[in-house]
């Protein structure tokens, strides 16, 4: 089988980003120095999202069995990489104050970076597996990468375990379905499902086990268990990357998947799926009300906002997944600015992650305070930010196929989640006994990334009308 | 166009006067002050220039594409209605504005921000006639009053915060439920996507969709407005909310309930509307009844006023959902003057506040000796929350039930028993912090010259809609007829 020169342009920003994590390796053998290395990375990572206007114009276009390079993987390929972008700025300024060698995390990270690109392209599921364990290796490194310390140990491993757990499911799955239906192509397997000759016993618990390795990795409820550990343990960067990076790159696999296969409109499926959305919008909501640690609650509101993901992931027509896909990009925005804003409050010593840690931030540093009350807003769902939108869209894709019922616990646990984002408000602008005397300067590169992610969150919650062509011409490419 | 300056002008006035607070708190002030000031120009350019003309329908557009995949329109609209109540916002801004010259220090230029924010909010509201964007404004002016509260606000201002946010937040996102489903029904209708008001008026659906689409506004409005059961956030929130707070909140946050139910719930859905009548009517009456015995039984003078603020807007309600001539008319006076003269009554706690540090009764008495200019201006808007003839308020629940007498005589004789205890509630405000020996041996400055301009505009904007309210009556009545047209249409 020949690759041609085509493909090879189709190709360009995985090509780049696995070529850049080559580099970075050969400069570390040479000459080891933090800011070299985050440099190159950050070139790299430019390259490819720049490139991206190469590709676009060979799309669409099957690459091998395994890839398929439509104007949606692009798509998403460009989100991640964008957010890989901002990992890498935000991540310079909070290791540059920990102790140790810190070149390989960028490393690690165009390895995960690669990964999560080959699963938007995926359309197989040789390529879908590779694409995980890609990401999912480089993620153990990644969330143990202090490892001289404890909690960023135990959640490593936690991970390791649980991920490989799940990795073993979805193997399974992929192999009852294979042997059901005898391909392992995405677009056969709709094919073959139309005909309906196929056994049934075999393919649903098949689709059953899938559902079971990416609700790990999304971490919908009741697969959730590891999140608030890996989330608290991991560097902050590090959550800001799984919490967006790995769950939506997941999603837009499974998006993939389940729109290709048709699988989805099987109703055991359907109710499974809304089974898993409403337990997670409730286990979510409610658990992060218990929380007092700022990490641990994001991560409880991430269990929901996937819930409401899946409510929109369940709609008919096109309304879902573009409610998902716009959704999904005020998401990566509003959740790496709030981790963002943890990591340039943290130094190398300890993790700003205690509520008690952001009391008074207002009167101590107001712009910081209020790019995270944008944030938390927007999670929140309030007007002008992103997140608004996302919220209506999603309410409103749930509408239009009817779904009363998940629309209605959408909206009363939602409710819910504001008061724990209000808890995190009411403390930054609580007074405090602290002498302001005490600020010191944040790092420039995160203060940056902060301002263009407060700048994009409003800008999509204003003005989301080109965001919204942008995403409806990438999903009608999904080829 | 003017109508877009009239909510950008806050916006950015708002973050000018943040920016210049760090360098001078009072320039920020300033800056608030002229902005509010401003708009309040336009508005009443707006009325003068158009009141000879007869203010037909949406004399005033304004009208950009925004989302065009949903059909969401930045679309603004006015009508005699929507231009009384923005005159009634810019006029409670620039009081608010005044009234808290003294009383905030910390964070000067965050405070003004959040107050110009409300007030775009509000108007953003007032002129809206596209459902995205009426919800939009819904929700924008509740995170700047949240702040507002929860960092100005006074002991237990957090938990009101809250509840205030929790409460409005969830009914409105029952409203948004509505709203969608209103749309696409529409949309099955026709297969047109579109949030204008104008086209989804008359919206073929079936009676049990009607009542449930109607009963998401009624909630979402009912919670602001307030109906009885509720409106358990409103005492907390007014209580703890700065005076400017509590005069924007009681003046004009209320008043978005009840244009919603004006111009959306009726209009919109009026055979769900007409169902549902009775059962409006009795909470309006409840709320009357309910709102005017707990201010008797409040001994904090904020709570109190709080409270009677329930009791009015259920003359509100009752006029709303009455619905005829009369009782529409009593209930837009109502509105208006209610939004004056407990304004008025908030403004005055306020200052006494500042003074003697405390909100409780038995800490006052007597202070008439000392402070006799506040204290006279007390029992003048005691007495216009009393329906004293003369005065605005007056008119409004007049009206108000002699329309509800047409339709129902029982809930008109309960409401007028409201009446009653609203004397009661009254008269024991004033006697009991204003008159009497003074025991606590208080010597309290009287109002200011600043205080005692914001007062006496009050005293005046009162008077005027007490004994010559026919211009004002001409204003909202060509929109009145539209709506009661639009109801009866079908």
């Amino acid at each position: 089988m020949s690759v041609s020169e085509n493909q090879l342009i189709a190709l360009l920003p995985l090509l780049i980003v696995a070529g850049t994590s080559i580099v970075v390796m050969l400069g570390v053998a040479v000459h080891r120095d933090h800011r070299l290395s985050a440099t190159l990375t950050f070139i790299g990572l430019a390259a490819a999202f720049a490139s991206l206007w190469i590709a676009g114009p060979a799309a669409p276009l099957q690459v091998t069995p395994l890839l398929m390079l439509d104007r949606y993987a692009l798509f998403y390929i460009g989100l991640i990489v964008a957010a890989s972008m901002a990992f890498v700025l935000l991540s310079y300024g909070y290791f540059e104050r920990c102790e140790g060698d810190h070149d390989e995390l960028y490393i690690l990270l165009l390895v995960a970076t690669l990964g999560s690109a080959v699963l938007v392209a995926s359309s197989h599921f040789v390529s879908l597996f590779l694409g995980l364990e890609l990401l999912s290796v480089a993620l153990y490194g990644l969330i143990a990468y202090r490892h001289s310390r404890p909690l960023p140990l135990e959640a490593g491993i936690k991970y390791l375990v649980l991920a490989a757990a799940s990795a073993a499911f979805l193997l399974f799955g992929m192999a009852l379905i294979y042997g059901a239906l005898g391909t392992m192509q995405f677009g056969e397997i709709v094919v073959r499902l139309a005909r309906a000759d196929f056994g049934r016993w075999l393919v649903l618990p098949g689709l059953a086990l899938i559902v079971t390795g990416f609700g790990f990795k999304l971490a919908v409820v009741p697969f959730h268990l590891w999140t608030p550990d890996v989330y608290q343990g991991a560097p902050a960067p590090v959550t800001a990357y799984i919490a967006t990076v790995s769950k939506g790159a997941m999603f837009a696999l499974m998006l993939r998947f389940f729109y290709r296969s048709g699988a989805h409109a099987l109703s055991p499926v359907f109710i499974v799926f809304s089974i898993i959305a409403i337990a997670s919008m409730i286990v979510g909501n409610l658990l992060a009300l218990l929380q007092n640690n700022v990490k641990r609650i994001l991560a409880y509101s991430s269990i929901a906002h996937l819930g409401y993901l899946l409510v929109a992931f369940q709609a008919a027509g096109d309304l879902g997944p573009t409610a998902v896909t716009f959704y999904l990009v005020s998401y990566f925005v509003t959740t790496m600015g709030a981790f963002g804003v943890v990591t340039v409050l943290s130094d190398g010593s300890s993790e700003a992650e205690d509520l008690e840690d952001y009391r008074g931030l207002f009167w101590r540093r107001p712009a910081l305070a209020a790019v995270f009350t944008a944030m938390l807003l927007s999670l929140a769902g309030i007007p002008i930010t992103a997140g608004f939108i996302g919220k209506f869209y999603v309410v409103a894709a749930g509408a239009s196929s009817a779904m009363w019922a998940l629309i209605v616990i959408l909206v009363i646990t939602s409710a819910i989640g504001l008061f724990y984002y209000l808890r995190i408000v009411v403390v930054m602008y609580g007074q405090t006994s602290e002498s302001p005397a005490s600020v010191s300067r944040l790092a420039p590169a995160g203060s940056l990334v902060l301002a263009v992610l407060a700048a994009l969150l409003v800008w999509f919650g204003v003005f989301p009308g080109p965001l919204l062509s942008f995403i409806r011409n990438a999903l009608a490419g999904m080829a | 166009m003017i109508l877009l300056w009239l909510i950008l002008i806050p916006l950015i006035a708002g973050v000018v006067a943040w920016a210049v607070a760090r360098w001078s708190p009072s320039t920020s002030r300033w800056v608030a002050l002229v902005a509010v000031l401003i708009d309040f120009v336009l508005a009443l350019s707006l009325w003068t220039g158009n009141f000879h003309a007869g203010l037909h329908t949406w004399f005033e557009q304004a009208d950009w594409a925004w989302i065009p995949q949903f059909g969401i329109r930045f679309h603004l609209a006015l009508d005699g209605l929507s231009l009384l109540l923005l005159v009634l916002t810019f006029f409670l801004g620039i009081l608010s504005v005044l009234a808290s010259w003294n009383e905030i220090t910390d964070a000067v230029g965050f405070f003004h921000l959040n107050l110009l924010w409300i007030l775009a909010g509000i108007a953003g509201v007032f002129l809206a006639v596209n459902l995205f964007l009426f919800y939009f404004a819904w929700e924008l002016m509740l995170v700047p009053m949240y702040f507002l509260i929860s960092i100005w606000g006074h002991e237990n201002r957090v938990y009101a915060a809250v509840k205030f946010f929790l409460f409005t937040q969830l009914s409105g996102l029952l409203m948004l439920i509505g709203i969608l489903a209103l749309f696409f029904l529409h949309y099955h209708a026709t297969g047109v996507y579109t949030f204008e008001y104008q086209e989804l008026l008359g919206t073929t659906m079936s009676s049990t969709a009607e009542m449930w689409i109607m009963l998401g506004f009624f909630i979402a409005f009912a919670v602001k407005l307030p109906v009885v059961v509720l409106h358990t956030w409103l005492p907390d929130a007014h209580t703890e909310a700065p005076t400017a707070g509590s005069v924007i909140l009681a003046g004009l946050l209320l008043k978005t309930g009840a244009y919603g139910m004006l111009r959306f719930v009726v209009p919109l859905f009026p055979h769900a509307a007409r169902t549902f009548a009775p059962v409006a009517m009795a909470l309006g009456v409840a709320g009357i009844l309910y709102g005017a015995i707990l201010a008797f039984g409040q001994t904090d003078l904020k709570r109190l006023v709080a409270y009677t603020s329930v009791s009015h807007l259920g003359f509100v309600l009752l006029g709303i959902f009455a619905w005829n001539d009369l009782a529409l008319q009593g209930a837009v006076m109502t509105m208006v003057c209610h939004g004056i003269s407990t304004g008025a009554l908030f403004i005055l706690v306020g200052a006494l506040q500042e003074r003697i540090h405390s909100r409780e009764m038995d800490r006052m008495g007597g202070l008439w000796s000392t402070a006799p200019r506040l204290s006279g201006a007390a029992l003048f808007f005691a007495l216009a929350s009393l329906g004293l003839p003369g005065l605005g308020d007056f008119v409004g629940e007049f009206l108000v039930l002699l329309g509800t007498y047409k339709v129902s005589i029982v809930l008109a004789v309960l409401a007028t028993v409201g009446v009653l205890f609203a004397t009661f509630y009254a008269l024991r405000m004033v006697q009991r912090a204003f008159q009497g020996p003074n025991t606590h041996d208080w010597r309290v400055a009287d109002l200011m010259p600043r205080e005692g301009l914001v007062v006496a505009l009050m005293v005046v904007a009162l008077l005027w809609l007490g004994l010559y309210p026919r211009p004002v009556l001409d204003t909202f009545q060509p929109a009145m007829a539209r709506l009661e047209q639009l109801a009866s249409g079908r």
